[in-house]
């Protein structure tokens, strides 16, 4: 049998101050790009006229002018501010973004118009090449308005947080409050590093990479889930240890899998990065970066909430049922509580 | 394990996966044998599978429409009509309002003798539909008194509005021919939103234009001498309100509108950018004789003795309309009449004898604009104007592309799987490979019996479904290892890899599922598409990775007693 990852025993949560730490710094480095770029007048995110409105003209041309040109073509018909951005993927193509104008405004219009310098645009339902006299051709546009984009900005992020709801509802009706509670933290976490990574390299957020970020949700938590089911299995067959040290074996006997599934899915990912085209790029980054902290969050950040929280919460029922000084009541709480009794490791206080 | 067992599970999963493979590459009429060769299911494909915007390529158009100029304008003309029957019952005005700002919309009369208040109102309110307490609450304070638009009048108006125009749309849309249009409304209802997706529609220029045409057509007096003399107009607007000698303000009863000869850009038009006459104003007595709705039918036909490129358009007038205009016409021979299209004086004619049912629009349209003016009055004119707030299109050959580039993705992917589950897991390697298989045979079944829409980030969604597919495996593998590591029998080491894992892959499901459906549910476009693809490659796993791959292992346990498994 071949094997990776078996009898491992590594303390994971003997290590937490390290990860949380790590994942702080992250975060901070996230907030302090997006927080400066606001503040110097820059923008946080580089958004994508998904959310920020404007025309995207995708152009494919017989004879690609270079970009100088198409600006200054754009310019001499009144479309200033527009950025010129190649296909890497198609040397023929061209992205041509205008940013959002007053109301009435028809960026392709414009643009159109602009691109005439060049010769004459294919006629409707031919394709380029068949077209002898004609220079372009228009092969998709994205259009989208204030309102629209607001809408859209707005929707997206009801959307995730309704997701996560969802997913804080259902762990805690599998499970318990804290382990529902220590995933959704784990995946804001997740989503907050992400979002930190597109602000501190400016790359375009559009609709797909929102749904990206809602598949890195789903995945971070399924890993997590993994985990904790493990958690959940090993305290019913061995109650008297410590929740410390069932956490460190969950971890440890899911390792393996944990190891595979996300090590596959990063080839997956990374077949979609390399061979999915310009489309799906900014997508297939998101999810790159998510798989990667998914899986790191699941381990170094979930399961330590988790267990810090269960003990507190164990602590506090102690410390109530002392304060009363009811043997009665500190019985029937540690039979409410059942194998939640005991969980702090004695080689390794947690304060 | 019994053997009858297992024959019940084989013979459920053949079924289902023949029927799988059926609906995926078979047609949906009586097949022939045409169909199973490889061109054949092609083709079959093609029709089965509906593909999204993004990967057939069309136009996707989301429209606004702007409710709240239609309660403006609702407002100002219950102002006018207002004013008119105060002043025909024998009551005088000092002036009011018309307010139409931030949401609130108000009709307010100022009153020359405010202890009439109450008589003024009877007197309105018999003549101007301002009485309708659902729609209008009036107040009077001092000289003036008001009816203000409630606010849930002006939602229900505004709601009716959007439908109207909905319907509108629609047959516009039906009259152009368009091929399998989607038209819908969009968001929540309050955003008074409307969708419209054109598959195969490259550059949506004309339909844009044609949808947005607003074509209110009214026939109006035009005020001055008759015939003989030309039709009086003014060269500017302060001209025209200065003829009416009412210091500066224009009655109730008289509307200053401006007047342009409509000169269509042809295509020779660049050669004579000057043909365009300048614009001139006109008085018109408020209301008009007729408008729009009365129209039955509209059709553009050439300019008898104009150049070949000269059209105008005919209309004719339903019978209440007709009996109108008759009754107008006759009493005010010589006199001049005008075709107001959208605010704007188009044409004047005086009247030669009485005309009861048709009349024309003319000036000089294209062919193709005059066909497209036909249309819209054809279909109605729009109770309000709408905008467009997003718009996207994709030619055919951008989409092509995407599949290419998606298609080879998943495949790669796919393919770097299951050569790490063959050399990984061996033997037991080969049944996640063939769950694998069927997952995404079954998986394009699913989509194509719930009609769902493949999109681009659908075939996203099939390479995340491969992926959770991959881990339910690894999730049974992994675990059947550590049970028999731990000393327990081959069957039960499966057996019990099987249930353990079950619970987590039901969990991780689940959780996916959920926040899938949020996705559905609230998501736009593509996100949706997503989410779909997701939901049914989910619930496809779910029986292929845990029911077919547990019935490869009863199958290979019942077969002889292993001592080792390879896996």
């Amino acid at each position: 049998m071949f094997q990776v990852l078996h009898d491992i025993n590594i303390d994971w949560l003997g290590n937490r101050r390290w990860f949380i730490g790590i994942s702080v710094l992250l975060m901070l480095a996230g907030l302090g790009s997006a927080v400066v770029r606001q503040a110097t007048g820059r923008q946080a995110f580089n958004l994508g006229v998904d959310f920020k409105g404007g025309t995207v003209v995708t152009t494919r041309f017989k004879q690609k002018p270079s970009d100088d040109e198409i600006r200054n073509a754009l310019t001499a018909k009144g479309v200033n501010d527009a950025i010129v951005q190649p296909v890497t993927d198609r040397p023929d193509t061209v992205l041509i973004k205008v940013p959002l104008e007053g109301e009435g405004q028809d960026g392709r219009v414009k643009v159109k118009e602009a691109l005439n310098t060049f010769g004459t645009e294919a006629a409707p339902g031919s394709e380029l090449e068949a077209d002898q006299s004609a220079a372009y051709k228009i092969v998709g546009t994205d259009a989208v308005g204030a309102i629209a984009g607001a809408q859209l900005r707005n929707k997206a992020i009801a959307v995730t947080l309704a997701a996560l709801v969802g997913i804080l509802l259902y762990i805690a009706v599998r499970f318990e409050w804290t382990y529902g509670a220590s995933a959704v933290i784990a995946v804001f976490h997740d989503v907050l590093v992400t979002l930190g990574f597109f602000s501190i390299f400016q790359i375009e957020i559009s609709l797909n990479v929102i749904a990206a970020l809602l598949t890195l949700v789903g995945f971070s938590v399924n890993d997590t889930i993994v985990v904790f089911d493990r958690i959940r299995e090993n305290r019913k067959l061995h109650r008297r240890d410590s929740l410390y040290k069932i956490t460190n074996d969950s971890i440890n006997q899911t390792l393996s899998r944990t190891v595979i599934t996300n090590g596959l899915v990063f080839l997956s990912v990374l077949a979609l990065v390399l061979f999915g085209g310009d489309v799906l790029r900014a997508f297939s980054l998101a999810l790159f970066i998510g798989v990667v902290f998914g899986t790191y969050s699941s381990i170094a950040i979930a399961s330590p909430i988790m267990v810090w929280w269960e003990q507190r919460i164990e602590a506090a029922n102690r410390e109530m049922a002392l304060s009363f000084n009811q043997p009665r009541v500190m019985k029937a709480a540690g039979a409410a509580k059942g194998a939640k009794q005991g969980f702090r490791d004695a080689s390794k206080p947690l304060h | 394990m019994k053997k009858k067992n297992l024959l019940t599970r084989v013979i459920i999963i053949a079924i289902v996966t023949v029927v799988g493979i059926y609906l995926v590459i078979g047609p949906r009429r009586r097949p022939n044998l045409k169909d199973f060769t490889w061109s054949g299911i092609k083709q079959t494909l093609k029709s089965n599978i509906h593909l999204g915007l993004d990967l057939q390529g069309g136009s996707h158009l989301v429209m606004r429409v702007k409710t709240e100029e239609y309660l403006k304008r609702l407002t100002e003309e219950s102002y006018t009509a207002a004013q008119n029957a105060a002043k025909d019952a024998g009551f005088e005005t000092k002036g009011g309002q018309a307010v139409t700002t931030n949401g609130n919309y108000s009709v307010a009369l100022q009153l020359s003798d405010p202890s009439k208040a109450a008589e003024v109102k009877e007197a309105v309110q018999k003549k101007v539909e301002l009485g309708d307490s659902n729609v209008w609450t009036y107040s009077p304070s001092g000289d003036t008194i008001t009816w203000t638009m409630t606010q849930a009048a002006q939602r229900t108006l505004a709601d009716n509005a959007s439908t109207q125009a909905l319907n509108i749309i629609d047959s516009r849309i039906n009259a152009l021919g368009i091929t399998e249009p989607l038209l819908q409304t969009h968001g929540a209802q309050s955003s008074h939103q409307i969708l419209l997706q054109m598959p195969g529609v490259q550059d949506p220029e004309r339909v844009k234009n044609i949808l947005q045409g607003q074509s209110r057509l009214e026939l109006v007096h035009v005020i001055g001498p008759p015939s003989p003399a030309p039709a009086t107009t003014y060269t500017s607007e302060a001209d025209a309100i200065a003829s009416l000698n009412s210091a500066g303000t224009v009655p109730p009863n008289r509307k200053v509108i401006a007047y342009q000869e409509r000169i269509e850009k042809s295509a020779d038009s660049s050669k004579d950018p000057n043909q365009q006459k300048p614009k001139q104003w006109v008085v018109v007595e408020n209301p008009a004789i007729i408008d729009g709705s009365e129209l039955r039918n509209a059709a553009a036909i050439p300019t008898q003795g104009g150049r070949s490129d000269d059209y105008e358009i005919n209309f004719s007038l339903k019978k209440t309309g007709a009996e109108k205009f008759g009754a107008w016409t006759g009493s005010h021979i010589n006199e001049y009449m005008g075709v107001v299209l959208n605010g704007e004086v188009k044409s004047i004619a005086y009247i030669k004898s009485q005309i009861f049912d048709s009349g024309q629009i003319s000036g000089r349209f294209t062919k193709q604009s005059a066909e497209d003016l036909a249309l819209t009055l054809r279909s109605g004119a729009l109770p309000a104007p709408i905008e467009y707030i997003e718009e996207r299109t994709v030619g055919p050959s951008l989409g092509q592309d995407s599949i290419r580039a998606g298609v080879r993705a998943s495949l790669v992917g796919l393919a770097l799987v299951v050569v790490f589950m063959l050399f990984y897991y061996r033997g037991s390697g080969v049944n996640a490979v063939v769950a694998l298989i069927l997952n995404m045979i079954l998986m394009l079944a699913g989509l194509i019996v719930f009609g769902a829409t493949l999109t681009l980030p659908g075939i996203a969604g099939m390479i995340l479904t491969i992926g959770m597919a991959v881990d339910s495996n690894v999730l049974i593998f992994e675990r059947i290892r550590e049970e028999w590591r731990s000393g327990k029998t081959v069957p039960s080491s499966v057996d019990l890899g099987f249930d353990r894992a079950f619970i987590t892959i039901i969990d991780t499901h689940v959780t996916t599922i959920i926040s899938s459906l949020f996705l559905f549910v609230f998501g736009t476009g593509p996100i949706r598409g997503f989410a779909v693809t997701l939901v049914i490659g989910l619930l496809v796993n779910l029986f292929s990775a845990v029911y077919v791959s547990r019935t490869i292992f009863i199958w290979l346990l019942s077969r002889r007693k292993m001592e080792s498994l390879s896996i």
